[in-house]
């Protein structure tokens, strides 16, 4: 795997892989010593154009606990306030010759841009409403642990699909590992044609028992520049996740952060089924798997260290403390 | 009659030149042969049989044994950014750009910086064409004073000055009343009105085509409707002010079905399709996200509305190919796709692209293809090319069987954002006449190397 740009690129022997070396990663992290030695020497570049809480700490504590060298640089503060194009500040990150660059963009197809003007691998950390990878891998990676596997498993995505990427990238994964998946809103949320993603279309949440996992969606209101719907309150009242609609069996998930009471309920949050922290954690691990992959899987030899000391070539195996 | 009669350029030497033996299609003039075209003093003097021509002195004698020789193209829509824009292209290498694509006249929209709305404006560009122009170009001015469109321009006057009709192309007319204001004073100031049919609050903030790529790829849409109900608006106000209207760069299935039902209600009405919109749908992006190649207004459509445009282009609810050719520079296309200017080039590989996507594969014939291409003239009332004898010279002289890849030699072109960019295309301009002048030679066929 060169970069990790889209779940559309990815087979599902290829997600597989990363979940499995995900698993390792969580061995890891019960031990004393979380940190293991195999990005030693290298830089990961986290560059955040777009406000983030759960995946540039995930990303940047990853890097960290494979022993990286982390340079993280967010959009305000930085050069492109000053009207830095995107190509001119990737070309100043990579004269760093960094190992890989983490981006977030507010637009469609930027870190897919950004594979073009560096070598470094590139992971798209979510491009404006486009896809959202390493959270899609994430939410697999969360629910195969429940539920073993995702074959012939129903899962409804309810919410705001029109402006999610994470709705776009779990439709193509939960249906690449073998899922039946569904997407419910209202019309005006629902963007014309999604079905050729593979997943069946639904405008109100009276069939929601047939679901397995019930997966909430954020309403973006940020993104929205007009009026999607003709009031929160109403659509809460035809489309909010809550104990009322929710069955004792369903999985309920939700990408973060939460709009308590909008999307979802507060006592739906704090339920007992809900894997919403559980995803969090899961965030950690499996953007480790990422990072490992890329920079040291077995497409990428690591390159000869240069700094004399005879050490052998290649990742060094995890397990060993730093 | 002559092509300087109303459009602009630079003066220069009339061409003498004998192509001989050419392979000669000039489908509404009804020829169809080998013959030697015989230029002189800028007129088709004579099409002889091949190698009874004789040589007059001084000609440029063009061996073009396998070579065609067709009328040359017309472009009614063409951006060349001047003024205001000069490092995305001038009236120069706008015009280099046409003739290397074998058109011999070119239409300007009014979209510049300032947009052309007065007749000092018009006056100015006027004499920048005669003073660098290739080929011939017309101006169309604007219809709304500084495209803003609220108040009419000054119609009478902007005629009077050399306007060959009127756009606030690059924007639709949003207000219903001012279409109709416009249509009413075209009974007393002529001119056609070229419209940029899209509904803006129906296209909102999209950047391509509403539909499963758009879905996928989470990328705003741009429906279909947005275009044909302004179509079917701008149509039932020609028919009820009994006014004239030339519909551009028609993209979706729909605005065929409007065009096709508005002619058949007796309205004035023309239309063109792009070369792009007539080879290449929205699955271009689908994987690529290339704003540089597929970010354009109107956008590329569905694999259906292509087939529609092809089929209007067939029956003649399509009269004409225009290029819409959009130059951009690189750093105004390097960028995202939603932050992308909209727009490619096209004049350089019109013909080249459509006879590789469409005629080889046999979807259109040839000689419709050669008509579409100079069917943008009469919609302003131009006289259209031919190579019938005695009449002004333009030819554009082609080879159906090279090869080329574009971009590889780079453009004449200022801006390089190419919808064909890197595509092998079959076919290629050798040599234009423009208005009885020698516009453009492929430089590796006037060395006589290639191709």
């Amino acid at each position: 795997m060169r970069n990790l740009l889209s779940i559309e690129d990815l087979g599902r022997e290829e997600i597989e892989a990363i979940l499995d070396r995900a698993e390792s990663f969580a061995e890891v992290g019960r031990r004393d010593i979380k940190k293991v030695p195999t990005l030693r020497g290298r830089t990961v570049v986290s560059l955040f154009f777009e406000s983030s809480t759960r995946t540039s700490s995930s990303f940047e504590l990853a890097a960290k606990r494979l022993s990286a060298d982390l340079v993280s640089v967010k959009a305000a503060g930085s050069s492109v306030d000053k009207g830095e194009s995107l190509k001119d500040t990737v070309a100043t990150l990579s004269a760093y010759d960094p190992a890989a660059i983490v981006i977030r963009h507010p637009y469609a197809g930027a870190a897919q841009m950004v594979a073009g003007w560096t070598a470094a691998a590139v992971v798209n950390a979510g491009d404006g409403k486009h896809e959202h990878p390493s959270q899609a891998l994430l939410d697999v990676y969360t629910l195969r642990r429940r539920l073993d596997s995702l074959d012939g498993r129903r899962i409804w995505i309810v919410g705001d699909v029109l402006h999610s990427r994470v709705a776009r990238s779990d439709v193509l994964a939960f249906t690449r590992m073998g899922a039946e998946v569904t997407v419910c809103g209202p019309p005006t949320l629902i963007p014309r044609g999604i079905e050729g993603l593979g997943c069946a279309v639904e405008h109100s949440l009276e069939r929601l028992e047939e679901a397995d996992v019930v997966y909430a969606l954020r309403m973006q209101t940020e993104r929205m520049s007009e009026s999607f719907v003709p009031s929160l309150r109403e659509y809460a009242a035809n489309f909010q996740i809550n104990s009322r609609r929710l069955h004792p069996r369903q999985l309920l998930m939700h990408p973060g952060p939460v709009n308590r009471g909008v999307e979802i309920s507060g006592e739906a949050v704090d339920s007992p089924q809900s894997l919403i922290a559980e995803q969090v954690a899961a965030g950690l691990v499996v953007r480790m798997a990422i990072l490992y992959e890329l920079l040291a899987g077995a497409e990428r030899p690591a390159p000869v260290p240069d700094d004399g000391s005879g050490a052998p070539a290649g990742p060094t195996p995890i397990g060993q403390p730093a | 009659m002559s092509l300087r009669d109303r459009l602009d350029a630079r003066p220069g030497p009339d061409a003498q030149v004998l192509l001989r033996n050419a392979t000669v299609l000039d489908p509404v003039a009804g020829i169809e042969g080998q013959h030697d075209v015989l230029v002189r003093n800028g007129r088709v003097a004579e099409l002889a049989a091949p190698g009874a021509a004789a040589v007059p002195d001084g000609a440029e004698v063009v061996e073009a044994d396998g070579l065609h020789a067709f009328p040359a193209f017309f472009d009614p829509h063409v951006h060349l950014r001047t003024p205001g824009q000069e490092h995305k292209e001038d009236i120069e290498t706008g015009t280099r750009a046409a003739a290397a694509g074998g058109y011999c006249g070119v239409i300007a929209m009014a979209n510049t910086r300032p947009p052309v709305s007065t007749a000092a404006d018009l006056t100015a560009l006027r004499e920048r064409a005669r003073a660098g122009a290739s080929v011939p170009v017309g101006f169309l001015a604007t219809v709304s004073k500084a495209m803003e469109g609220e108040e009419l321009t000054e119609m009478v006057e902007l005629r009077e000055a050399g306007a060959i009709g009127f756009s606030d192309d690059g924007l639709p007319i949003r207000s219903a009343n001012l279409m109709r204001r416009a249509l009413q004073y075209q009974h007393l100031c002529g001119g056609n009105i070229a419209l940029h049919e899209e509904e803006p609050t129906l296209s909102g903030s999209g950047v391509m085509h509403e539909g499963p790529v758009s879905a996928a790829v989470g990328l705003a849409g741009i429906p279909s409707v947005s275009e044909s109900i302004m179509v079917a608006r701008d149509a039932a106000l020609a028919r009820y002010e009994n006014s004239r209207i030339h519909v551009q760069h028609l993209s979706a299935a729909e605005s065929v079905e409007a065009v096709a039902a508005a002619k058949a209600a007796g309205v004035e009405i023309t239309a063109e399709a792009s070369p792009h919109h007539l080879c290449l749908t929205e699955e271009a992006i689908r994987h690529t996200l290339d704003p540089v190649r597929f970010k354009m207004n109107p956008p590329l459509r569905s694999e259906a509305d292509r087939q529609a445009l092809i089929a209007g282009l067939r029956d003649g609810t399509i009269e004409c190919v225009a290029t819409d050719h959009a130059p951009h520079q690189a750093e105004e296309k390097e960028v995202p796709f939603e932050q992308a200017a909209m727009g490619v080039t096209g004049l350089e590989t019109a013909f080249a692209a459509l006879h590789t996507e469409l005629v080889l594969p046999g979807v259109i014939g040839l000689e419709l293809l050669i008509e579409r291409l100079a069917g943008g003239a009469a919609p302003f009332g131009i006289e259209r090319p031919t190579l019938a004898p005695g009449s002004e010279a333009n030819i554009a002289l082609c080879d159906l069987g090279a090869e080329w890849t574009v971009g590889e030699e780079g453009y004449e072109s200022r801006s390089q954002n190419s919808w064909c960019a890197g595509r092998t295309l079959t076919g290629r301009v050798l040599m234009t006449v423009a208005a009885g002048q020698v516009a453009y030679r492929l430089r590796s066929f006037s060395l006589g190397v290639a191709p």
